[in-house]
Order: C-alpha cells, then sequence, then structure tokens
C-alpha cells in the first residue's frame, strides 16, 4: 500500500509485504506504535481504501468498497448527534430497508447487551466516552456483520473504563461468535483480547511477529481479569512483546510463526 | 454549572449588560436632544421619533402607512432569502461534495461576492428593469454567498468517521449524501442563514433605491429628499429591530435543530 506523497518521488510506503489470513471466529489483535500502518491495514479491509498492489479477499471474495459485511467500531466522532441512541443503533438496519419494528427489535437487544438498556433516548452527545464507545459497538453489530474491525477503540478512554470495556467486547465476542480485527497500541490490552496477535513494524508497515495466545479464553471461563493480567507468563510474554516494538527491527518475523497466506 | 475557568466568553449570561448598554444608548439620545445641544432637523429626540411611528403607523408616510411599508420589505427580503435558501444550499453542498462543482463555481461566486450591491446595482436595472425583480434579485446574490460557502464549509466539516460508519452500515452514496453529510452540515448551513439574512437586511435599502412605492428603504430616502430626519431615524429603528428579531429567531431555530453544535 503506498500512498502518493507531495512531490514525485516522495511516495510513502504504509504497508509492504502484508499476507495474513484470518480464521473465522479469531479474534486477532494488531499492536504496534504510531504510524506503523495499523490504520492503514484496517482501512484496506474496512474498504476505505484500496491497496496499490495486491488484494483482498473475504470468504473467496475480493474486497472493492466497504460494505455491512464488515463492521467498523472509531476511536471517536463516529456517531451521529442529531439522532438519540436508539436511532444510531438502528441507523445500519434503516438504511438497509429493514422494517421499523424488526430493527428496533435488534437495536433494543444490542443495546442490552452493551448494558445500554436504560438510555434508549438520550443524545449521544450527553453520554461518557465509554458509553460513547459502547453505543458504537451496539451499532456495529445490530448490523449483523461477518466480521468486526475495531479502529483503537478504547484508545481515548480513561484506565479503569478501558479495563472494563475490555471485559465487555471480550463478552461481545463470545456471545455473537464474530471474527473481530482489533487495533490497539497497547501491549497489555492486546494480549489480553487477542487470540491471535500480531506486531506491526513501521516504515513501510510489516507483520513482524505473529503470536498465538488464550488470555482472553482464560479470562471468559475464569472472570478474572487482574489475575490473567497479573500471570507470570502474560507479564514474560508482554515484555517479549514490547521488547519487539522497542526494537522496531524484528526481522525474523517467519520464526514466530507468521502463517501465509490471504487476507479475508 | 459554572462556566470553567479560561472558557472563551465564559462568566455568565450576557444579557443584562446588553440591556443596560440600550438603556444607556437612548438615555443620551433623550439628554442630548432634550437639553437642546442639537437641532432636531439633525437628531429628533426619542419622544418625536416616537410620535412620528404612530404617525406613520395610523396616517402612512409617502404613500404607504408602516405595515404596508414594513410589509413590502419583508416580502422582499422574506422572498429573496427563501429562493437563497433553495437554490444557494445545493450550491454549496455541492461545492463541498464534488471536485468538479468547487472548481466551475468557485471563481464566480467569490469574484462577485466581495463587490458591494450598490455597485452592480445599476447593471441589475438595466437588465431586469426597475419592477420587483430587480430588487429581489439583489437582495438575492448578498445572501447567496455566504448561504452557500458555509453550506460548503459545513460539508467540509462532516467528521469522515461518521461517513465511513454509514458506509460500513450498507449506505449508498445517496444515502450518506442524505442521512449524514447534510445532517452534519446542518450547523453551518443554518448559521449561512443567519449571516445571509442579516446580508439581506443590509441590502434592502440600496434594493429599495430604484422606484419602490414602498417599503422601510423606500421611506427612508422619501423622508430624506424632504429632510423629515424624524422619519429617517425612525426607520433605521424599524428595519434594525426588524433584523434583530429575524436573528433572534434563528439563533432559536440553530438551537432547536442542531442542540449538539458545540458539544461535539
Amino acid at each position: 500500500m503506498t500512498f502518493p506523497g507531495r512531490r514525485p518521488g516522495e511516495d510513502v510506503t504504509a504497508l509492504s509485504d502484508v499476507d495474513l489470513t484470518l480464521a473465522s471466529g479469531d479474534f486477532v489483535v494488531v499492536v504496534g506504535e504510531s504510524g506503523c500502518g495499523k490504520t492503514t491495514l484496517l482501512n484496506l479491509m474496512a474498504g476505505f481504501s484500496r491497496p496499490t498492489s495486491g488484494r483482498l479477499l473475504l470468504n473467496g471474495e475480493e474486497i472493492v468498497g466497504p460494505g455491512a459485511d464488515r463492521g467498523v467500531v472509531f476511536q471517536r466522532n463516529a456517531l451521529m448527534p442529531w439522532l438519540d441512541v436508539l436511532a444510531n443503533v438502528e441507523l445500519g438496519l434503516k438504511l438497509q430497508g429493514v422494517s421499523a419494528t424488526e430493527r428496533r427489535a435488534a437495536a433494543v437487544r444490542n443495546l442490552a447487551s452493551v448494558g445500554l438498556q436504560d438510555f434508549h433516548h438520550h443524545p449521544v452527545y450527553q453520554l461518557s466516552g465509554g458509553m460513547q464507545q459502547r453505543v458504537g459497538m451496539a451499532r456495529a453489530l445490530t448490523s449483523d456483520p461477518e466480521m468486526l474491525l475495531m479502529d483503537e477503540p478504547l484508545g481515548a478512554l480513561d484506565a479503569l473504563t478501558r479495563e472494563t470495556s475490555q471485559e465487555l467486547i471480550l463478552d461481545l465476542w463470545q456471545a455473537s461468535g464474530k471474527t473481530v480485527f482489533f487495533i490497539t497500541h497497547s501491549v497489555e490490552e492486546a494480549l489480553f483480547m487477542a487470540t491471535r496477535l500480531l506486531v506491526m513494524s513501521p516504515r513501510p508497515g510489516r507483520l513482524a511477529a505473529s503470536y498465538d495466545v488464550d488470555f482472553s479464553r482464560r479470562f471468559l471461563a475464569e472472570r478474572d481479569a487482574r489475575a490473567v493480567k497479573s500471570d507470570a507468563e502474560f507479564i514474560a510474554l508482554r515484555e517479549r512483546v514490547l521488547e519487539h516494538i522497542r526494537s522496531g527491527h524484528v526481522r525474523d518475523a517467519t520464526d514466530v510463526g507468521l502463517r501465509g497466506g490471504q487476507d479475508g | 454549572m459554572a462556566d470553567s475557568y479560561g472558557a472563551p466568553g465564559g462568566g455568565g449570561s450576557s444579557r443584562g449588560l446588553s440591556l443596560a448598554t440600550t438603556a444607556a444608548l437612548f438615555l443620551a439620545w433623550w439628554g442630548v436632544t432634550a437639553a437642546g445641544w442639537v437641532e432636531p432637523l439633525f437628531l429628533p429626540g426619542p419622544g418625536a421619533v416616537l410620535d412620528r411611528f404612530l404617525e406613520v403607523v395610523e396616517e402612512g408616510f409617502g404613500g404607504a402607512t408602516m405595515v404596508e411599508h414594513i410589509w413590502a420589505s419583508l416580502s422582499r427580503v422574506g422572498l429573496a432569502f427563501l429562493l437563497a435558501v433553495a437554490t444557494a444550499v445545493p450550491v454549496g453542498v455541492l461545492m463541498g461534495m464534488s471536485r468538479v462543482a468547487r472548481g466551475i463555481l468557485d471563481p464566480p461566486l467569490e469574484f462577485y461576492r466581495p463587490i458591494p450591491p450598490l455597485a452592480y446595482l445599476p447593471l441589475m436595472v438595466i437588465w431586469f428593469g426597475i419592477g420587483e425583480l430587480t430588487k429581489i434579485v439583489v437582495i438575492y446574490l448578498a445572501i447567496f454567498a455566504p448561504m452557500a460557502l458555509n453550506a460548503r464549509a459545513g460539508v467540509r466539516s462532516v467528521p469522515i468517521e461518521q461517513i465511513h460508519a454509514a458506509y460500513s452500515m450498507g449506505a449508498s452514496r445517496l444515502q450518506v449524501v442524505w442521512h449524514v453529510i447534510l445532517r452534519g452540515a446542518m450547523p453551518e448551513i443554518l448559521t449561512g442563514m443567519r449571516i445571509g439574512l442579516g446580508f439581506g437586511w443590509t441590502t434592502l435599502v440600496a434594493a429599495e433605491l430604484i422606484a419602490a412605492q414602498a417599503g422601510l428603504g423606500a421611506m427612508i430616502q422619501q423622508a430624506s429628499d424632504f429632510l423629515v430626519s424624524d422619519v429617517v431615524i425612525m426607520g433605521i429603528v424599524v428595519i434594525g429591530t426588524i433584523a434583530y428579531l429575524s436573528d433572534l429567531a434563528m439563533r432559536y431555530l440553530e438551537r432547536v435543530l442542531t442542540p449538539w453544535k458545540g458539544k461535539v
């Protein structure tokens, strides 16, 4: 993926040699420092931009633009302030022409699943940042996409809200069985959430390492986030990933099990 | 809740000060004229102006009563305003949406915008005659530019996340324009309408320079021909009051239609 620069010859290659296959039901987390191309990769998957070379496939079909089969949760600014909470969550189905009763039922159900059943008619701009993000998640789920793309959805939240939101997202993931592609710059968050953790290195953005991890499943089984995050194995892996990111030159990605294949 | 420290314009309502200023201006006007420091020809007192107002309400001035003058001016500004809303908002939205429209429409709009209406008034008379059409076209042109430019700015101010979110929920391009861009641009569109309405009142007297039978601007001009300064001042106060009231109405509309403005 190359972006045109200000002058010829100054083009910026944001992503290079990214070869990635997502398995259905996976919780894939991409972690890396700012400017490493994480969001570029998500925008390609969402269809907001087209690759300058290479292909992206979803269930064997080439991605040519955004669509309701890929729900997106943004870091901020993505709710419609002229609509109340319920109308925001209903909007996707309304745009798709679903009947009023059917879309209302889906929206009510998904708002309950994020704990906002008492806020149907609140203006979204009066909600806290954490609640706004929960509306964003309910909205993405209501269109019943095949996969959820989350672009640092918790990046703007305070530490405590962030932790409870992580647990909520894992619960939603378990309940819905959807494939999740989640971007963060927090290594701890990445390790806690992922079934598969991808480390990206910058300039040009490449997938530097891939880990299969099971801390999220451990949390879902035992319901004790602090115990998981303070586990010796968790801490050791966290330091190892941090070391990867800090060194910034992880060339031997194949050692750590980067699988080949097509995106999708 | 009090305004936070350092917030621009903080410190509570400014209404008390506005009322005090108005009262002080009236008092100074009354004092200066009652003391006989100024010839009534140059500055008649508030009492004389009020008497003249009541007289014009009952008997009329220059062949029309006050209600007829107000109605003539109000319908000119109102018609020009409605025409501008119907054309300038779509043009501005188009300019915000399309590179081609922006390229084509930017030069003529930016060229005529700073020209004082009095400069092109003679041309309008040659083109459109001395009837109602010229008056409405002159007011319309004054309203059009700020309204179109604000609509254009409004379109460009819609957060890209909202547009992306709508596409990811399966929206078509037309649906994005209708459900996201037009609504997101509403605060600026309303600001443009408010500024435009002000420009309309500003241009009224110039438009009524030409062969107007009735109208507040025409009334002021006839009065100035005969040095009836109390009618001149009374006309100014009436225009100012109506323009102020219409601005208050626009501000009310802004609060009702875009309650999220400045809160997102």
